[in-house]
């Protein structure tokens, strides 16, 4: 079958034109939703779209076929405009059991398209959904355009040649759908023909078989009349800046800015980690990456994931660590010591609904009160923060450099949602950014190991080995220069103002802070932090676009601010604070700026939609 | 950079740090320090090279009075830290101290990481079967009805015994001392030998909150009959004549003291030592002087490989394979072009 002659599309005039498009695909967390997602991502990301993902799944890793709390999704928005995010409202929800019906059909656009698997909607799979009626039936979907085809039956006709069980024959059917929407979208088969034949390089019979499901959901698409208000589609390729592009997640993105950020430092990295999630990601990328003297350490739990990459950089390598909100609870104490003795550090969150457990594959925002304050004492980190998974890999890089510059543990906050979303990616050339190598460089002649470099207030680095340089560190409070246990008064409170006004002062080393959209002034600023990038961005532009006053501000460097951050607040009327959690960005603005900074929260572990977004502006400008 | 290279061998004293030693008058801790800066002399690496790191506790102060490099750093972590360190730099040489609580109580899960996973480093455990630092309550290690202050009427505790535990977490190297020991050294010597976690338990005394605590074992009038000081290939025999010795009873698979001459016990009977008989190491780890003597020297020593040696044989195969570019990296996969 790999050798089947691909056919391509239909002629553009057949297919209605369109500038962006949002499909939902769900069902039993079994069905391989992610990957058909993630298929028809690259491929459209191939024919020049712009689009952004959502993938949202549950925690249970097999919850019970055809419940609810089972169910898988992963949405896509593409389009031949600029996408921002993955779409308020699907206008094409695909639906392989009742139960993926019953959970995503309140988010389908009105008069949308419905894509389901007939065969599955059995009395015993209704009941499971917690359906009464059969919704194809009942007419409760009138006002949706359905189409209804026994999906399994097909795929089990189409792979029989193939010798497999019928349980591994109905492996196939996410194939089989991703042929038919390729068909109705006008998308090449040929990318997911070669993935499937590397993916299976040792199976070929199970390569073979998803080809063939492949082939003929498409080919169904060809000889079957749709139905009513089914169309086929075209988009143009989206305008974007000349150059190459690839698509990435965030926790991809995040993994290669860490070693692009070490590499233009002049480190190696040593990655201590623990599985959690939504972060283990960020571990799987750089464990591949041992070419690039990537160490990776999967520590037994959360503290000795931290311990071991403080003693990494304690020992000279830059020390990295990646966990989520729980897993960085555990972490704190190691924090509070890596502040004390000064050393380079790199904490990554990727922040998950909580508090405790709670919903760990679902988004939220809500640990920049731990990033910021959220230790023993007074223990000043930076707090950096992603807005977009290709964002992480910038981020990244300033983590790096700031950590290694100032002797300091930086927080990077990025979220669930980021790590596992991908979007069309600008290829950078790290070659061609500019170094900021580590000078390790020290003279045993009046080595102080507390002494400081006066313009960063930084420590040195004396790395064990070199000679001449022997000296203790520890969580005792130290001697200001010479590092020695003290227990003075007036020394402590010399090191804790030294350790606050080294984190402040970095606040002279990063850039302004630029208004995203909008004037530099007006009736309306709307902050942002993270990634609600997306949803503020489009809303903004949106109201913009309606002619209201009203400016974006987006912030990448949560602490310190940057300098200009209070100036440019107070150039606005009023200031809302979106954000995934209670109100924590809007109690930090308040708290360093006394300004009226009124929250706009939003806590469902889903991301904003652009509609909540825009209400929230359309309030603020009347209210 | 003007390092005077040292032209001669460097001495004790040359490992002293300037830092006042802080433990109470009397504490086993400073016999303790006194043998590792009477070891580092004779081994062969650079003083620069040394790190000592430490959890929290009395004997954690450690790092502090050494003028090697060193880091004290948090309770129970210090496995982690050392790991961190090792995995780093393979070239430093990597000593870590602490205690029964430390290192048994609240590292227990890092203890048991660490050996299992054979990083070659030295671990001096300081058990005084007390918290010191916090002022006197009981340890994993303390015995059942101890009177402390948080056991004001006996602890219930059940006590922990450290090389067996060490043992069972598939640790290549065992030993056992004491604080005053002369030849703690010898010990020390061994464990730095040894390529791989190496633990070496110090009975060591804690003059202010379990004071006398190991005397019916190391006290002067009963120490020939209740410690057996072994060493590979040779006879467990013990005793202040000599005339005492470990026998196999293969009835019950258990050790059992027998006197050589009575009940027609003869040396041909008494086991000899294999440092590298994990069962036997494990049997003469349970033993604690009450039944039968307590055993001192290398129980056990059975090298394998390090956890930083597999870690350097991967990454040095992977930098062999490919000339790495971070930004082919960044377009390897599907690309286009706008």
């Amino acid at each position: 079958m790999n050798e089947l002659t691909i056919k391509s599309g239909p002629n553009s005039s057949d297919r209605k034109e369109v500038p962006s498009v949002v499909i939902r695909f769900a069902g039993d967390s079994g069905d391989g939703i992610q990957i058909t997602g993630s298929r028809f991502t690259d491929t459209t990301a191939l024919v020049g779209n712009d689009l952004a993902t959502f993938p949202d799944f549950p925690a249970e890793i097999r919850a019970p076929i055809g419940t609810t709390f089972g169910v898988s999704a992963f949405q896509i928005n593409f389009g031949s405009r600029r996408i921002e995010t993955h779409g308020d409202v699907p206008d094409v929800l695909v639906a392989l059991n009742p139960a993926a019906l019953m959970v995503n059909i309140a988010r389908l656009k009105t008069g949308g398209t419905i894509i389901v698997d007939s065969g599955t909607f059995t009395d015993r799979n209704l009941k499971k959904a917690g359906y009464l009626e059969n919704p194809l039936e009942d007419g409760s979907l009138d006002g949706f355009s359905v189409l209804k085809i026994d999906i399994a039956k097909l795929v089990l006709e189409a792979v029989k040649e193939f010798g497999l069980s019928q349980k591994e024959g109905l492996r196939c059917k996410n194939f089989w759908v991703l042929g038919l929407i390729f068909w109705i979208y006008g998308r090449s088969r040929q990318n997911t023909v070669d993935w499937l034949n590397k993916k299976f390089a040792s199976r070929p019979e199970i390569a073979n078989a998803n080809i063939a499901a492949l082939n003929a959901g498409h080919v169904f698409g060809e000889v079957s009349e749709l139905g009513d208000g089914i169309e086929l589609y075209s988009i143009p390729a989206a305008e974007m800046p000349p150059g190459l592009y690839r698509t990435i997640t965030g926790g991809e993105a995040l993994a290669w800015g860490l070693v692009a950020g070490a590499e233009l430092a002049d480190l190696r990295i040593f990655f201590g980690s623990y599985p959690i999630t939504p972060a283990s990601p960020v571990l799987h990328s750089l464990a591949k990456m041992k070419q690039f003297g990537v160490k990776t350490f999967q520590a037994e739990d959360e503290i000795a994931a931290i311990c071991s990459a403080i003693g990494a950089s304690y020992a000279g390598a830059l020390g990295i660590t990646s966990s989520s909100g729980p897993g960085i609870a555990l972490k704190g104490e190691a924090i509070g010591l890596a502040i004390s003795t000064e050393l380079p550090l790199i904490i990554v969150n990727s922040q998950r609904a909580g508090p405790s457990t709670g919903l760990p594959t679902k988004t939220e925002q809500s640990d920049l009160y731990q990033a910021v304050y959220g230790r023993n004492a007074d223990a000043p980190l930076v707090v950096l923060a992603s807005r977009s998974p290709a964002d992480c890999f910038d981020v990244a890089i300033e983590a790096c450099r700031l950590a290694a510059k100032y002797m300091t543990p930086v927080m990077l906050l990025t979220d669930g949602y980021i790590g596992n979303a991908a979007e069309p990616w600008l290829i950078p050339t790290v070659a061609d950014k500019k170094p900021f190598p580590v000078n390790r460089d020290i003279d045993p002649e009046g080595f102080l190991p507390f002494a400081r470099d006066p313009a960063t207030l930084a420590r040195p680095w004396a790395v064990p080995g070199t000679p001449g340089l022997e000296h203790r560190i520890g969580g005792i409070e130290k001697e200001v220069g010479s590092g020695n246990i003290s227990y003075e008064p007036a020394n402590h409170q010399e090191m804790t103002d030294i350790r606050r006004n080294k984190i402040l002062g970095i606040a002279k080393d990063i850039p302004a802070q630029i208004v995203e959209s909008g004037d530099e002034t007006g009736d309306l600023a709307v902050v942002g932090w993270g990634s609600t990038y997306g949803p503020i961005s489009r809303a903004v532009n949106n109201k913009l676009a309606e002619g209201k006053n009203v400016s974006h501000i987006h912030i990448r460097h949560i602490w310190p601010f940057p300098e200009n951050l209070e100036t440019l607040l107070r150039g606005f009327k009023k200031v809302i604070v979106p954000e995934m959690n209670d109100g924590q960005l809007k109690t930090v603005l308040r708290d360093q700026f006394l300004i009226d900074a009124k929250p706009v929260n939003k806590v469902t572990g889903q991301p904003f939609k652009i509609t909540e977004i825009e209400d929230a502006i359309d309030l603020a400008l009347e209210s | 950079m003007n390092i005077a290279v040292p032209s001669e061998k460097l001495k004790p004293a040359d490992f002293a740090s300037d830092q006042e030693v802080r433990w109470c008058p009397g504490c086993g801790d400073y016999a303790i320090l006194k043998a590792v800066q009477r070891t580092l002399p004779d081994l062969d690496t650079p003083k620069e090279k040394y790190v000592f790191v430490s959890g929290i506790g009395c004997s954690s102060r450690f790092p502090y009075y050494m003028s090697t490099y060193g880091f004290h750093t948090i309770h129970g972590r210090a496995p982690a830290f050392a790991t961190g360190i090792k995995i780093t730099n393979p070239d430093l040489d990597v000593w870590m101290v602490t205690g029964d609580g430390d290192g048994f109580s609240i590292g227990g899960n890092h203890m048991l990481h660490v050996l299992r996973r054979n990083v070659n480093i030295q671990i001096l455990l300081c058990n005084n079967e007390i918290y010191g630092l916090t002022k006197g309550q009981y340890s994993p290690t303390s015995e059942i009805g101890l009177r402390t202050p948080s056991s004001p009427t006996g602890s219930v505790d059940r006590p922990l015994k450290p090389l067996v535990f060490t043992l069972g977490a598939g640790a290549r190297f065992a030993a056992r001392g004491y604080d005053t020991q002369k030849t703690l050294p010898e010990i020390l010597k061994r464990a730095h030998a040894h390529q791989g976690t190496s633990m070496v338990e110090i009975l060591q005394n804690c003059i202010v909150y379990n004071d006398a605590v190991f005397d019916n074992v190391l006290a002067r009038n009963v120490a020939a009959d209740k410690q057996v000081h072994v060493q590979h290939g040779h006879p467990l025999i013990f005793g202040a004549d000599k005339n005492m010795g470990i026998r196999l009873n293969t009835n019950t698979l258990t050790l059992e003291a027998v006197t050589i001459g009575e009940n027609g016990v003869t040396e041909d009977d008494i086991l000899v030592h294999d440092e590298k008989n994990r069962s036997l190491a494990t049997m003469l780890a349970e033993m604690d002087g009450d039944e039968l003597p307590v055993a001192m020297g290398v129980l056990f020593c059975d090298p394998a490989e390090t956890y930083e040696n597999g870690i350097t044989q991967q990454m040095d195969a992977a930098q062999d394979a490919t000339t790495p570019s971070i930004d082919a990296l960044l377009r390897k996969g599907p690309t286009w072009r706008v």
